[in-house]
């Protein structure tokens, strides 16, 4: 469904993403893991191509990206969902505001149906009660829950996480990770990609598992493979000591 | 020497590339529907009722100074009735749009900007651009439309309320006859003055608006950037304002 090939990209004379080759499988939950600074929301935002890449082709369905249209490429994106590592809500506007608003511009839907469905998103992330307030008086958790509302509301094919947990207390890690496992459930039809430190998290969730390292992937597995693995970055990753192969800038 | 000369002249033909590109852009997605009235009128209610107060406020208070010092030098000649006229035609031609310029520069550049900038570094932007919104339709037309419409009008309360301003002193300073004062107002300020300071705001409000809208997407940073890119679009468009300035002033004695 997703597919990366040979995708280089850099950032002045740093080397983020080196000829990164990569597949994403359809209706899976997969987890891209890896090191701070390893191009993990680099390899998410050329996904939806809000990156283009150096060298190489991105494909969503078969289609590549990087050569297309920019209106190809615009209705593209109207398949994908995106919670931003900070929830990037408009502050302008209310909950509901930010909610109907993808609705309004790339459904047909009636203002009476738009509403219908951002109580039903609403309702899906247990927040039915705030929609008339600000983003600026939400807590990081329910900015995080409405960020997720706001890309279900027009029902994509593939939902991307950015880093859903970091920076939360273990509690709202945990209610954010089964908000994920959840959504995946309930929606079947959905492609779900979350870049994510929370290793404890990935191994029970994941469906596939793919691990950066310097630009490139180490590992593309099951949560069952990661742990058995002797590949020694992995190794060292998941046990989390300073001793070992990988490098830290 | 001359090979940093050269990646100085370099980078600005690059700068001013990426500027007609952005403009070229603009261009296309004001002509790309839908057409974002909402939007429109949001931003027109910013930069109108939100800037009257003080357009008000500086325009009497330009009017009486000018007309002030204007005044104190007609006196020497005994020529004061002419002070509402020679102010009148300074306003309409130069102070109005100029000042009104400065103004908004400060007030609505500056708020476009820091809104646009903040929205990028808080990745709203990219949120609008993950939804299938272009960025220059949703938040750059709308501004640029608005301004073009608003701002002139704008120029406009300024040079009426700067003759009431130059009234005032007039009359309280330099006790002038009322029936002078416009009559020589009527007969040296024609509507080819007011056109021409209208025209000229006109042609101000699209630099203004596009150079703020544009330094608030090159934002990058956190705060920092915020502050950075606001101070750095207010200085280039005062500096953009006061060329152009001189340039429509030129062709304007010149050609027309």
């Amino acid at each position: 469904m997703i597919r990366f090939e040979n995708i280089t990209k850099s950032f002045g004379s740093r080397l983020v993403l080196d000829h990164l080759d990569l597949q994403i499988r359809k209706g899976e939950l997969t987890f891209i893991i890896g090191k701070s600074g390893e191009g993990k929301s680099v390899t998410l935002k050329h996904m939806m191509g809000l990156m283009r890449p150096d060298t190489g082709h991105v494909y969503i369905d078969g289609v590549d990206i990087t050569t297309a249209e920019e209106e190809k490429v615009r209705d593209i994106r109207k398949e994908f969902g995106i919670l931003f590592q900070q929830a990037a809500l408009f502050d302008h506007m209310t909950v509901r505001e930010n909610i109907s608003f993808p609705l309004r511009e790339n459904t047909k839907l009636s203002e009476k149906e738009r509403a219908f469905r951002v109580e039903e998103v609403l309702a899906q992330v247990g927040l039915h009660h705030i929609k008339d307030k600000y983003p600026n008086t939400l807590s990081t958790g329910e900015r995080k829950r409405v960020g997720l509302a706001r890309a279900l509301s027009t029902k994509p094919k593939i939902l991307l996480y950015d880093e859903p947990t970091t920076g939360m207390d273990p509690l709202l890690s945990e209610m954010i990770d089964e908000l994920i496992v959840k959504v995946n459930q309930e929606e079947r039809e959905i492609t779900s990609i979350v870049v994510s430190h929370d290793l404890k998290a990935t191994l029970a969730t994941a469906d596939r598992i793919i691990m950066l390292y310097n630009g490139c992937v180490v590992l593309m597995g099951t949560p069952h493979e990661f742990t058995t693995t002797e590949h020694p970055v992995v190794r060292q990753f998941f046990s989390g000591t300073v001793d070992g192969p990988m490098e830290f800038l | 020497m001359v090979s940093q000369m050269r990646a100085y002249f370099i980078y600005q033909a690059s700068t001013l590339g990426a500027f007609l590109f952005f403009l070229r852009q603009v261009g296309r997605q004001a002509v790309r529907g839908p057409f974002r009235f909402r939007e429109i009128f949001f931003q027109l209610e910013a930069i109108g009722n939100h800037s009257l107060p003080i357009i008000l406020l500086t325009g009497l208070c330009t009017g009486a100074v000018f007309s002030l010092q204007i005044g104190g030098i007609f006196q020497v000649f005994g020529a004061e009735s002419l002070t509402g006229g020679a102010t009148g035609i300074a306003l309409a031609t130069e102070l109005a749009p100029l000042v009104t310029g400065f103004l908004l520069i400060g007030r609505v550049g500056a708020a476009m900007t820091a809104e646009i900038s903040t929205m990028v570094v808080q990745e709203q932007v990219l949120a609008l651009e993950s939804m299938a919104v272009d960025p220059i339709h949703y938040l750059v037309v709308p501004r640029v439309l608005a301004s073009m419409i608003m701002m002139p009008l704008l120029c406009g309360v300024f040079m009426a309320v700067g003759v009431v301003g130059a009234y005032i002193v007039g009359m309280g300073l330099f006790d002038l006859d009322q029936g002078v004062f416009f009559d020589r107002l009527l007969h040296m300020v024609t509507f080819h003055d007011l056109i021409a300071g209208l025209r000229k705001m006109f042609i101000f409000s699209f630099f203004i608006s596009i150079i703020c809208c544009r330094g608030g997407l090159m934002a990058s940073g956190g705060a920092k950037g915020v502050g950075l890119a606001t101070t750095t679009s207010v200085v280039i468009a005062l500096l953009v304002l006061l060329c152009i300035d001189f340039l429509i002033s030129y062709f304007q004695i010149r050609w027309l």
